[in-house]
């Protein structure tokens, strides 16, 4: 029920034979049925893998490529990097949808529903995958359970990621407000924060923290989760408009009160974070890399206990085999071992700021050696993955609606009670809308 | 469309009957096919890549189609009527709208104000021609990266020097009041050197004599300006305007870039064409968005034929 039958009648052998006909009466048969020896021969079997990481995690995917390119002379690992967000998931959809494009691909695991799981993305055959050592055991449970639609596994999580603390160390420590072991004091409540953001605004002279005010759905998801916050999404929006209020209305101060800027965009943020203009930032831990290269001597935290535990909103990137319009077990077979070594050799990956999703990497002692990733790890152990729903997930409306009116209550140009009603607008309509998986 | 070739076909076999009447028919015969002939490659291409896609998209809108494929269903005109009551249509059309108005007139203007000068100041010519045109030469993304940190609040140069000069500072494209109005700035810097290339073309085609008769006639600067120059400019500025407009209206890819494909704080800069994409390709309704994309090019059809119009008008009365 849930395979969509190919649509053409096309076997893959009347394709063939159409070809291999057609090239022999123009007198070339020798080429005709190169695809089909290819494994017979001992030729390396191709992999098409798409992916979306540009940045500083791209760079490390590359060094893992190469990597198994070398162990792995049986396969021919051929990798084609998208931008992420739109452009990538177009891309896939198109893709997939066509049925032939590539092998396998990386995804957000918030998207996996919404991108068409059973329609789009095939499910992973988890006994080829255990073949590789992959199993329900070795990976993180809250991604697995996520990775599973009615009882098929349609994704190999590779890692988690979410939104953290960075702080300037010699900034902090000028403000007093370091540890002894030269790390960030751990702060609960919203007042004790702020002492800690004017301690540091002192320093600077500008502001104490910056966050992307152009993209608040990740702190208010991570507010409004650590309040216990609900969001349901079938039929009717299900909101508790309380924590709602209480977490947008911490956006509004934090930026009333000149504690962080009343804007500032993607690529604005981390600069201001750079330059020493906030001392602290609320960020992803992608931008780890960048820091790093930067030569900057800073610190990384979980997200601040505003409301109770330190609970970020985060993500997971994942591997995916998409629809095929003609089974090919051989490919499948390929794909998944390259999953697999990606995973068990995830620790490279690990050096990007992405917390392992593969439990024997994630718990190993080089992994724990690591700076400052040890710092914030343990939050990612508990990150809070979008709400259920096709529209939902990293670069998805969901995402996309709340960034656009939430900015206002950031340069204080709507109340935190405007701001919600427009959201629920937005949501409600999106939730009304049919959906097109 | 088809008749010419039908009507070559049977004067030939009218003519394969009485071939002894001469060349004189034959020539015309070949005339006959040479036209059709030569329009035959163009044809093809306009049918296959406008007037196809053309009804293949009007069909889209009225299916529920999604980008992933599943098998597509008839809806009528489901999608038409969720468009009318959808507000967000309606405000990003009227950004795109708003966006047209803010950029056209200094688009013009500025570009005519340019090219007077250009050809005033013989001397730094070569000069002013590259530093006014050299910056329609870059990419958008350039374009869009180089303002974004022009713009930026607490670092950027622009408020920079609003704070030197004692001014409070703005924050461009984080707010919604600005934003719109930022992307136009940043519009006018970037494209206004076509409309000024236009212009100096022109303006090189006013004989000096014309001004020199003026002068002895005692016109004075402004007179000579206004009764000579921006008469005889009047072709190209309605060229310009309608290139312009048409450019405007089409609004998408420094919006989308500058404001990181946000739309910008409460979507103040999402232009309509955002709104397809997003509809589109965020939301994988391909049927929606191409039911809007219709909405929208009935408008660019529109304001065309409205500027058409005006300028004829203008043209017959002059």
């Amino acid at each position: 029920m849930n395979v969509d039958p190919p649509h053409p009648p096309l076997p893959g052998i009347g394709r063939r034979a159409l070809l291999a006909g057609g090239l022999g009466a123009a007198g070339l048969a020798l080429a005709g049925c190169g695809g089909t020896t290819a494994a017979a021969t001992g030729a390396p079997v191709p992999i098409r893998q798409w992916n979306l990481f540009t940045g500083g995690d791209g760079a490390r995917m590359v060094e893992m490529h190469d990597r198994f390119a070398d162990e792995h002379p049986e396969y021919d690992l051929r990798p084609t990097t998208y931008l992420w967000g739109n452009p990538y998931y177009t891309k896939f959809a198109m893709g997939a949808a066509g049925g032939r494009s590539f092998d396998i691909g990386t995804l957000h695991l918030s998207r996996v529903k919404g991108m068409g799981a059973g329609t789009l993305i095939d499910p992973v055959p988890r006994d080829v995958l255990a073949e590789f050592g992959i199993t329900e055991e070795t990976v993180r449970p809250a991604l697995w359970e996520k990775a599973t639609v009615d009882g098929e596994l349609y994704a190999i999580p590779l890692d988690t990621h979410l939104v953290v603390t960075y702080y300037n160390r010699e900034v902090c420590e000028q403000a007093g407000v370091l540890e002894s072991d030269g790390t960030l004091v751990r702060t609960s409540g919203v007042e004790d924060l702020f002492d800690v953001l004017a301690a540091v605004k002192e320093v600077t002279g500008h502001f104490g923290i910056v966050m992307d005010t152009t993209g608040a759905w990740r702190q208010f998801w991570s507010l409004y989760r650590q309040l216990g916050g609900e969001m349901a999404l079938e039929d009717e929006l299900g909101l508790d408009d309380d924590k709602a209020l209480q977490s947008l209305d911490f956006l509004r101060r934090v930026s009333e009160e000149g504690l962080a800027p009343k804007a500032s965009d993607a690529p604005g943020t981390p600069a201001r974070f750079q330059n020493g203009i906030a001392g602290l930032m609320l960020a992803g831990n992608w931008e780890l890399p960048t820091m790093q290269d930067a030569g900057m001597d800073f610190g990384m935290r979980p997200f601040p206990g505003v409301f109770g535990d330190e609970l970020g909103q985060g993500d997971s990137h994942v591997f995916v085999l998409p629809h095929r319009r003609e089974p090919d077990e051989e490919a499948v077979r390929a794909s998944v071992a390259y999953a697999a070594w990606m995973l068990k050799n995830s620790i490279i990956w690990a050096g990007g700021g992405h917390t392992p999703a593969y439990l024997p990497v994630a718990e190993s002692e080089d992994y724990a050696a690591l700076e400052p990733q040890a710092e914030y790890r343990a939050a990612a152990d508990d990150v809070q993955l979008d709400p259920d729903a096709w529209f939902s997930g990293s670069a998805a409306a969901l995402m996309s609606e709340a960034n656009s009116v939430m900015a206002g209550v950031h340069n204080g140009s709507s109340t935190p009670e405007e701001t919600l009603a427009a959201f629920k607008r937005a949501v409600q309509k999106l939730i009304d809308t049919p959906p097109p998986v | 469309m088809t008749a010419p070739p039908t009507a070559g076909r049977a004067s030939r076999s009218d003519t394969g009957g009485t071939s002894a009447t001469g060349s004189e028919p034959r020539r015309a015969r070949r005339a006959d096919l040479a036209g059709p002939a030569l329009v035959l490659p163009f044809a093809l291409l306009f049918v296959l890549f406008l007037l196809w896609p053309l009804a293949a998209g009007l069909w889209t809108s009225f299916t529920d189609r999604s980008l992933v494929g599943t098998a597509p269903s008839f809806v009528g005109l489901d999608n038409w009527a969720e468009m009318a009551a959808d507000p967000m249509v309606w405000r990003s059309l009227w950004t795109t709208l708003l966006f047209t108005l803010l950029t056209t007139p200094p688009l013009v203007a500025v570009a005519l104000l340019m090219a007077v000068l250009t050809q005033r100041a013989v001397r730094v010519g070569w000069f002013l021609r590259f530093s006014f045109f050299s910056p329609f030469l870059l990419p958008v993304a350039v374009v869009s990266l180089i303002w974004v940190w022009i713009y930026q609040p607490g670092f950027g140069m622009l408020n920079g020097a609003l704070t030197g000069l004692g001014l409070p500072e703005v924050n461009w494209l984080g707010d919604e009041g600005t934003v719109l109005l930022s992307i136009a700035i940043t519009t006018v810097w970037w494209t206004v050197g076509f409309n000024y290339l236009l212009y100096l073309a022109a303006l090189q085609g006013i004989p000096s004599q014309v001004y020199e008769a003026a002068s002895l006639d005692g016109a004075g600067a402004w007179q000579r300006f206004r009764r000579i120059t921006l008469p005889l400019l009047n072709r190209t500025t309605a060229i310009v305007v309608l290139l312009q407009m048409v450019a405007s209206l089409k609004l998408f890819d420094q919006a989308y870039l500058m404001t990181n494909g946000s739309g910008g704080p409460d979507y103040a800069a999402r232009p309509i064409i955002g709104y397809i994409f997003d509809s589109g390709f965020t939301n994988l309704r391909i049927g929606y968005s191409s039911a809007i994309s219709y909405l929208f090019f009935a408008v660019i059809i529109a304001v065309s034929a409205l500027q058409f119009w005006l300028f004829t008008r203008k043209e017959n009365t002059a």
